[in-house]
């Protein structure tokens, strides 16, 4: 289902070298993959493999030595201006009240930045909308470091959010939460997902949470990494936390396992 | 629990009053001559006695004090922020500025005292001198050290250098700031004094080199005296505005433990 919409992003046999890098060895190599507008894709691998790497090269962090990435349409030349981030570390700003930090956005990006005075009223609203969305509600006025860490990382979705961003883009966000707060969120970003249509390219090294939560899985190799394996989730959606205990589901995980596992042994 | 802290609430004011009965009782027991070390009840009285020139003196060495500083803060926040946002500026001026830092500020004031005469200038610059390094460097670790996936969730909006500096680099530097404006405001403190007793008519470094010629010992001591309580007075001021502007970043026990 995925081929036949129009890839919004595409990363097109990409080589990636990180300038200073000791051995000059490639973090990514002959590299491709497309992901569709509106579609949820994840990213496994064996760690060290470069899939943080994809995700720089996916929103103009980092351009690659070899190939093209483009992004809605256009060569990415520079960072992409329509991607919203979140990280394992919620990186949430300590002296700004939790409102605040999901203001920071606004603040950045045209047009809400030149109208950020005006309509103050509207975006905090907004903000307010998205806390509540998330099981946040009346928490905007407390500090980051107030709230705990799964409640932080549900902030930092809605701050890589608040600007409606095309472009999702989540590295390991649920990977220092313990397994009932991540299984929580997993459903936080399914609706999520489901409601805006944006597209999403998740990073993890979970399996569970790949297969629960993507339209498509790419398995990436060992350093230098490269594509070897894609799974499209055939699941039906909306799916429930139940469907993690089915046999088909099972299935795909252990598919999944076993190419890290050989992966991890060509390395 | 709450008798203990009842005494620790009294422990400075125990611990200070009995310096000074110790430095009394030492003072009459081995019969030591006023003209070397007076006891603290003739310097009491000394301060009493000439409680209008030190209240005079002190105010002037508390204003060439603060411009000193004022210019310190002004200065070092912006070349800090320079050096912070660029490694090019911070790597093209760093042994400059070490190599500033190494010369003894003593050293200046007579190339101040040529350069401007006898005046406030020599003070209030060598208190800007001798404290704005502390700033510089301070400012330019906060704002270096942006932790790199804040930068990247910022660039992955738009955000330009400036936007990243202002948004976060700043803010996070203000910590390591106010913590330097406790180091700078002592240090801005030496230096009007030294300014003062070498090219100054007023201020208490002015005072305490004309007591020294006057072998006026009581009132030398009465004058290091009115310097202390200045300098615990402008040091807590600091710290007072620290907890205002920084309490986010004061959050930890670990300190009050």
């Amino acid at each position: 289902m995925a081929g036949v919409r129009a890839p919004f992003v595409a990363l097109d046999d990409v080589t990636h070298v990180y300038p200073g890098a000791e051995d000059g060895a490639p973090a990514v190599e002959s590299l491709s993959l497309a992901v569709g507008e509106g579609e949820f894709v994840a990213i496994v691998g064996p760690s060290g493999c470069g899939k943080s790497t994809v995700m720089k090269l996916a929103t103009g962090l980092q351009f690659p030595v070899l190939g093209t990435v483009t992004v809605a349409g256009e060569r990415v030349t520079a960072p992409v201006k329509l991607a919203g981030m979140a990280f394992q570390n919620p990186t949430m700003l300590p002296w700004r009240t939790t409102l605040q930090n999901l203001l920071l956005p606004l603040e950045i990006v045209e047009p809400h930045r030149s109208a950020i005075r005006r309509r103050k009223a509207e975006y905090v609203a907004k903000a307010e909308g998205l806390l509540t969305q998330v099981g946040l509600k009346g928490q905007g006025e407390r500090y980051p470091w107030q709230l705990s860490g799964g409640m932080q990382q549900r902030a930092s979705l809605c701050r890589a959010l608040i600007h409606e961003p095309k472009l999702l883009m989540l590295d390991e966000p649920f990977g220092a939460l313990d397994a009932f707060t991540r299984e929580e969120l997993w459903c936080v970003i399914r609706d999520l997902h489901a409601a805006r249509g944006v597209t999403v390219v998740l990073v993890t090294h979970d399996l569970r949470e790949a297969t629960f939560l993507a339209d498509r899985i790419f398995c990436m190799s060992a350093r230098p990494g490269r594509i070897v394996a894609e799974r499209v989730v055939d699941l039906a959606r909306p799916r429930d936390l139940e469907v993690t205990y089915t046999p088909a589901f099972v299935g795909i995980v252990q598919e999944l396992r076993a190419h890290i596992a050989q992966a991890r042994i060509a390395a | 629990m709450k008798r203990r802290s009842a005494t620790l609430v009294a422990a400075p004011w125990l611990f200070t009053v009995g310096f000074f009965l110790l430095w009394e009782i030492a003072c009459r027991a081995f019969k030591v001559s006023s003209f070397v070390l007076p006891p603290p009840s003739l310097i009491f009285a000394a301060m009493g006695q000439f409680a209008g020139p030190l209240t005079y003196h002190s105010l002037h060495t508390l204003w060439m004090t603060l411009a000193g500083f004022g210019l310190a803060i002004l200065f070092g926040l912006l070349l800090g922020i320079a050096l912070g946002a660029s490694r090019l500026v911070q790597v093209g001026t760093y042994p400059l500025l070490i190599g500033f830092n190494a010369i003894p500020k003593v050293a200046v004031v007579p190339i101040l005292v040529i350069w401007f005469g006898v005046g406030w200038l020599p003070p209030v610059l060598t208190a800007f001198l001798i404290s704005f390094f502390p700033i510089v460097v301070n400012v330019a670790t906060g704002i270096a050290t942006i932790e790199p996936e804040t930068e990247d969730v910022l660039r992955a909006l738009g955000a330009s250098k400036w936007d990243i500096v202002r948004k976060v680099g700043i803010p996070r530097s203000m910590p390591y700031f106010f913590g330097s404006l406790k180091v700078a405001i002592t240090l801005a403190y030496v230096g009007s004094v030294i300014g003062e007793y070498n090219a100054s008519n007023v201020g208490v470094g002015n005072l305490m080199a004309r007591a020294s010629a006057d072998f006026n010992v009581p009132l030398l001591f009465a004058a290091l005296m009115a310097l202390a309580i200045l300098g615990v007075v402008i040091y807590l001021l600091t710290v007072w505005v620290e907890r205002r502007m920084t309490g986010w970043a004061q959050r930890s026990n670990f300190a009050a433990a």
